[in-house]
């Protein structure tokens, strides 16, 4: 695999920012400096890094309700978003949006969206832009096991095959549509055919692994850069919390995330294997940790100091011309 | 100037408008047709009503898009595309089928600008065929535009006429918000005169049909030209009557109204639509709360009921506010002062 040391840090550095951005956001939350339903990405770091790390500012992207780690491996500014999670005048979309619909349509960030399955559709949209303006680009879905049981996600594989439009479907199964486990709402139990049924290939990953993403996304946009039509990167992973902030998760066995934390950390998992095969030195690592926690806390603090929206904010954005 | 149809001044306005601009795409269901089929004529439909007519053969299939029968997925491509820097033309062939995609209308295209704090711009077009008057039942002949209206972040158009079709048309697809344009299926052979070249309408003003000091009827699509021939009849009995067509409902002119009716002090308002939250009820509300101490009556709704639309030629004629039903309406707010 092609990857310089340069990549592997930008990537590690990328995975730590989701980590410790969540992490704080869960303290925060329970602090009671945030309002609002907050659905935290903390575990599955390795599929957004490992997806966006193939992708540039001309590349889109749309994302799901647990939207901070594809917003952040798309390379939205951490300060503008936390101070939008804490509702401010001045975050990325000045404190109208939130956690649920965060976007930087600069960086080819199309929004999270509180829709489960409400993103699909638009990125074949964005395919189809790249398509008539032959930007050479690709639009990426995020999309998880819940959504793959939504209508809309069928009708933009099969309108994507049939188009050909450069789509790529990130397939993010973390085990459960919000208090619901994969085995009993995935009728058939297997993404990976469902989505091969609509007539594309399905590149599959282990989604606590970074270099396996990293290498299944690898091929997906050779394949839909150069006029494949779309495609698929499938990979199971696990969310670190509940469903949203707040959600005492009763369906999940008493030790089961503790145990993931212990044996299926992406972070752990890129530490061990750059470390163990000398890729990189551990304190390249620990240097982009304590930058990443400097970093989340200055985001904090200028987010709690920020200004509120006012009140005659509500009135604006509606409309581009009235 | 020529006299053309209603449908022929839409296909005119997107054969022109394409041609303007290159990141203008068309795309729904059928817009040409035939790919697949075994006859080999590519163009096969044009459009179920032929709208789209011509439009693939001049700009070829990149930009004419048939799509699979997915509504969802033909809103929210189109919304994508839009917020990537085209300016989609959808069509939903009937409008009722917005049954079926409204996520991407109320929780996507309507919404993306102000969720994202002013930067998304989302200029895209959905062009949908509604109302009563061919008997196509109930899920074929709704006029849902209330529904719609209600949405902030929607514009929403209802044209009564070839004219304003053809100008509120450009002005939809060279707005930067997303645009509902409803097509009154029965107006679609109306003929009228209708200028060749590129002329556009604005939003949000209304068209004064007539002019007259006793009544103010305001009436959409359809019921404009139901309207026109009511208030023509009783101009002749000395009765008159300021006849507003708002165009569209979203913005909606509430001055010409107001005006009118501090004028004349009287108001009827007719729409196919059911009675509840309606457009009328909208506009009957508004001049109550705003020209309250003009009102010489009370205000007059000629609607349809609060009932799907039915099938049975009886049953459809008797769901619709007729020209005899209006003239009642009208001789009645007179008749109360």
């Amino acid at each position: 695999m092609q990857i310089s040391r340069e990549q592997m840090l930008r990537a590690y550095r990328q995975m730590v920012t989701i980590r410790e951005f969540e992490e704080r956001i869960h303290v925060d939350i329970q602090r009671g400096g945030i309002a609002g339903f907050t659905h935290l990405y903390a575990g599955q770091e390795a599929v957004a890094v490992g997806v966006c790390e193939h992708l540039t500012e001309k590349d889109k992207i749309i994302s799901t309700h647990r939207g901070h780690g594809h917003c952040i491996a798309k390379g939205c500014d951490v300060i503008g978003m936390m101070k939008e999670i804490y509702g401010r005048q001045d975050g990325l979309c000045k404190g109208k949006g939130g956690s649920m619909h965060i976007a930087d349509l600069d960086k080819g960030m199309l929004g999270a969206n509180g829709i489960v399955g409400g993103g699909p559709p638009i990125a074949v949209g964005a395919a189809i832009t790249a398509k008539v303006l032959k930007t050479g680009g690709v639009a990426v879905s995020f999309s998880g096991d819940g959504a793959s049981n939504q209508g809309t996600v069928f009708e933009a594989m099969n309108m994507a095959v049939v188009l050909k439009v450069p789509k790529i479907f990130v397939l993010e199964n973390n085990g459960y549509s919000e208090h619901t486990g994969f085995s009993y709402a995935v009728g058939g139990r297997d993404m990976v055919r469902r989505t091969e049924g609509f007539g594309m290939p399905v590149f599959q990953a282990d989604g606590y692994d970074f270099f396996s993403v990293y290498e299944a996304m690898r091929q997906a946009t050779e394949l839909s850069r150069n006029g494949g039509g779309p495609c698929a990167v499938y990979a199971e992973c696990t969310r670190f919390f509940g469903h949203f902030e707040g959600d005492p998760q009763l369906y999940r066995a008493k030790d089961e995330v503790a145990r993931l934390r212990a044996e299926n950390d992406s972070l752990k998992i890129f530490r061990q294997r750059v470390t163990e095969t000398g890729l990189l030195p551990g304190s390249d690592l620990d240097q982009v940790e304590s930058e990443v926690r400097e970093l989340i806390d200055r985001a904090v603090r200028e987010a709690v100091a920020a200004p509120a929206p006012t009140e005659a904010d509500v009135l604006t954005d509606v409309y581009i011309s009235y | 100037m020529p006299k053309i149809s209603m449908r022929q001044a839409i296909n005119d306005a997107l054969h022109l408008e394409m041609e303007r601009d290159p990141r203008v795409i068309v795309l729904g269901e059928d817009v040409s047709g035939g790919a697949g089929g075994t006859s080999g004529e590519r163009e096969a439909a044009g459009g179920v009503f032929g709208l789209t007519k011509g439009l693939l053969p001049r700009f070829g299939e990149d930009r004419v898009i048939d799509t699979p029968i997915s509504e969802s997925c033909i809103v929210g491509a189109a919304n994508g595309a839009a917020l990537t820097g085209l300016r989609p033309v959808a069509e939903i062939m009937f409008a009722d089928f917005v049954g079926v995609c409204l996520d991407q209308l109320l929780n996507q295209a309507a919404k993306f600008r102000y969720m994202f704090g002013g930067k998304a711009r989302t200029p895209l077009v959905i062009r949908m065929t509604c109302g009563g008057g061919m008997n196509a039942a109930a899920q074929h002949s709704q006029t849902i535009y209330p529904m719609l209206t209600g949405i902030p972040g929607l514009k929403v158009v209802v044209p009564s006429n070839a004219y304003d079709a053809k100008g509120l048309l450009l002005t939809a697809i060279r707005d930067d918000d997303p645009v509902i344009f409803f097509e009154h299926k029965s107006l679609y052979m109306d003929e009228c005169e209708v200028p060749d070249g590129d002329y556009t309408i604005p939003f949000g003003e209304a068209a004064m049909v007539r002019e007259g000091e006793h009544v103010t009827v305001v009436a959409l699509a359809r019921m404009v030209p139901l309207a026109i021939g009511v208030v023509d009849k009783l101009a002749a009995e000395g009765i008159s009557c300021d006849l507003i067509d708002p165009r569209t409902t979203s913005p909606l002119d509430e001055e010409t109204i107001l005006e009118s009716v501090r004028a004349t002090g009287r108001l009827v308002v007719v729409d196919e639509s059911p009675p509840r939250c309606s457009v009328a009820a909208d506009i009957a509300a508004m001049v109550a709360e705003k020209a309250f101490h003009h009102l010489k009556a009370p205000i007059i709704q000629v609607t349809a009921p609060h009932t799907p639309v039915p099938f049975a030629r009886e049953l459809e004629a008797a769901y619709l506010p007729s020209p005899e039903k209006i003239e009642a309406a009208i001789r009645k707010v007179l008749g109360s002062r």
